[in-house]
């Protein structure tokens, strides 16, 4: 899809500088990848010199580096350890409290909605989805999260599209990139080439027009755009993975009792590190807690992972007690049962479960075990 | 909008009012609102029900009487046990309504058999009520309840006054004690003497899994069709409004799409070990 060439421009690394000092002079609170503790992580930036100009991420299962640029680049990098969620459906955040009177009564107080307008600057194709997908879990259903809600209505969303996916990257078969798809205030294409580093910028949203026209802008040029989409087309070719190119959410239905599951048992340690890295795992349990006087307590709301044993717990033990229950829960939800509560897959391709895996276990090499242990069966049943 | 309540809302006050022990493990609070009432609950939906600073769980209806909300709590755990333990004149908050009700049957007339396992009556009663009032002229209900000894049995009061009203009541233990002269073993040894007629059957079970099962599975091979057996399914439930994700049941979140279900959606999804 091209933009109408009047939405479109192109600046610079001092455009770029210039855009974040925009957005921060609407009182947003800026967050965008940065170099830290050997990894590019999402975290506040005061000025684009915080961006990972000349930093790259080799990526394997289970495996992480920065690798320099000679190139400059700054968004030539996949998905790092953190995704928007942390800012948007924080890891952990206090939902009421209560305080209790000398007569017994209770009284109940809710926290003011937070107030902060954030604008995230490069937000990848796989997570500008991920983003969608939490709003329909989270806001989607007959009882909205009003947290959730007011952070994300304010967010200014600034999508970079890729053109250098890591070997673990798979969002051409998840269809969610790596082109930006809708659902940005801005989105930006990278280019460092002869003709310079510039980045090719078109308006989304109203908003998004807006802050542009504050920009000092030069239009975008055709050779500029012809550019830009081809090196975003070109990416498309380039994913280090790929989904078995079959209906997932059959294929989890069908193999619900698959001795695949006892092979990846064997090895996951049920450690939920790929929950917790994952832009759309959404699960959160309940903390209770009180002060030292026993007169005031709160519900806190905290991320959790369905891999951890008491997930599932009942007076009468945890339903999936097995980690091969456990997995199975994961994976059949992630790419299967989503489809049946919200409507599309759970998964986006970024990659991150695959990385930040201990072991290194592959959901897409899973995905393929699964198929091809269900096609065998299959030919075994047709044998005569 | 609709008028459900939002997500991470907090509990609304409720004063407990009266309080029955019913079993040793066991009790029956009433409570009613301290000013404002949440929206009416329906027979078979599930509030969350806060001790202060403990937490809360859910808790079945097992009464409704306008506000008057009632909770039939075991003490299981450390929420459980402090609300088991709430005398008259306390406050709990509470949140809801969550959840789908028990569905009367459509045509009147029906026959209608309700199966109780254990703690399982609790969310029934509203609904036995609920039935002997519409069938006040065609034959009540079938009342089939099954507790582990004669002591775990408890609503005797309400049972007497069922049967009174029209209910064919029956009750076996799977431990008998020297006093009991009554039915030994499994819930559904009962059913042969339910007198119902299953083409006509709209059947409605509660009480452990592995009860559910058994039981449906029974009706079922009497000839009650599976979309008109509504059973009510336990999950570890955090929130009540569909985001937490811990009352997962393959395609369905609990506290959403149930608790109550019909057979037809849960019995290959409880098929599956682990699920």
């Amino acid at each position: 899809m091209t933009s109408a060439p009047a939405a479109t421009a192109v600046i610079d690394r001092a455009g770029l500088d210039a855009l974040i000092r925009v957005l921060a002079a609407h009182g947003r609170t800026v967050v965008g990848p940065t170099v830290r503790d050997g990894a590019i992580v999402l975290a506040e930036l005061a000025s684009g010199e915080e961006l990972p100009y000349g930093w790259g991420v080799e990526l394997e299962a289970g495996h992480y580096r920065l690798r320099p640029r000679p190139d400059g680049a700054a968004f030539a990098h996949s998905a790092g350890p953190n995704s928007w969620k942390t800012f948007l459906h924080p890891q952990r955040e206090r939902q009421w409290s209560a305080d209790r009177a000398s007569d017994g009564g209770t009284a109940f107080r809710t926290d003011p909605p937070p107030t902060v307008s954030y604008a995230f600057l490069g937000v990848r194709p796989c997570d500008l989805r991920a983003i969608a997908m939490q709003d329909r879990v989270l806001t989607g259903g007959p009882h909205a999260d009003g947290r959730y809600r007011s952070r994300r209505s304010r967010a200014f969303l600034v999508a970079v599209e890729c053109t250098e996916p890591g070997a673990t990257c798979f969002c051409v078969s998840m269809g969610t990139g790596p082109a930006a798809g809708p659902g940005y205030d801005l989105a930006l294409t990278e280019l460092v080439d002869e003709d310079g580093h510039r980045f090719l910028v078109r308006a989304g949203s109203p908003e998004g027009e807006q802050v542009l026209a504050e920009l000092r802008l030069r239009p975008a040029d055709p050779d500029t755009r012809d550019e830009a989409a081809r090196v975003v087309r070109e990416a498309a070719d380039r994913m280090g993975r790929t989904m078995p190119p079959v209906d997932l959410r059959a294929l989890m239905r069908d193999t619900l009792d698959a001795e695949r599951w006892d092979d990846v048992t064997a090895r996951c340690l049920t450690c939920g590190n790929c929950t917790m890295v994952c832009p759309t795992c959404f699960c959160t349990t309940a903390e209770d807690v009180t002060d030292l006087t026993g007169d005031h307590a709160e519900r806190w709301r905290r991320w959790e992972s369905c891999f951890d044993l008491e997930f599932t717990h009942l007076p009468t033990g945890p339903v999936r007690s097995s980690p091969r229950s456990r997995y199975r829960q994961w994976l059949t939800h992630k790419i299967g049962t989503w489809h049946d509560r919200f409507g599309s897959s759970g998964c986006v391709g970024c990659g991150r479960c695959i990385v930040w895996c201990p072991v290194g276990i592959d959901i897409t090499e899973e995905a393929h075990a699964l198929n091809q242990e269900r096609r065998t069966v299959a030919d075994r049943q047709e044998m005569p | 909008m609709t008028g459900a309540p939002p997500a991470a809302a907090p509990p609304v006050r409720y004063r407990v009012t009266a309080r029955t022990a019913e079993t040793a493990d066991t009790a029956s609070i009433v409570l009613e609102p301290v000013t404002d009432a949440l929206p009416p609950f329906a027979p078979g939906q599930f509030a969350m029900v806060y001790a202060f600073g403990v937490g809360d769980i859910p808790l079945s209806v097992s009464g409704i009487d306008g506000h008057r909300l009632t909770h039939t709590v075991r003490a299981v755990g450390a929420v459980s046990r402090a609300l088991h333990g709430m005398r008259p004149g306390e406050t709990v908050g509470v949140r809801g309504p969550f959840g789908t009700a028990w569905r009367l049957p459509d045509t009147p007339g029906a026959d209608v058999l309700v199966v109780a396992g254990g703690i399982g009556l609790a969310p029934l009663r509203p609904l036995v009520e609920r039935t002997l009032a519409a069938h006040r002229r065609t034959g009540g209900p079938a009342v089939l309840v099954g507790a582990r000894t004669p002591a775990d049995l408890f609503f005797a009061a309400d049972v007497e006054r069922w049967r009174t009203a029209g209910a064919r009541v029956l009750t076996t233990v799977d431990r008998p004690d020297p006093q009991w002269y009554g039915e030994v073993g499994v819930v559904t040894t009962l059913l042969d003497r339910a007198a119902v007629d299953p083409p006509r059957t709209t059947a409605y079970l509660c009480g452990p899994e592995v009860m559910i099962r058994a039981a449906a599975r029974a009706v079922v091979h009497r000839g009650v069709a599976p979309d008109r057996i509504h059973v009510s399914l336990e999950r570890t439930m955090h929130c009540g409004t569909g985001h937490c994700g811990h009352c997962q049941l393959g395609p369905l979140l609990l506290c959403r799409d149930g608790p109550v279900v019909t057979w037809s959606q849960a019995e290959q999804l409880l098929s599956v070990r682990e699920l």
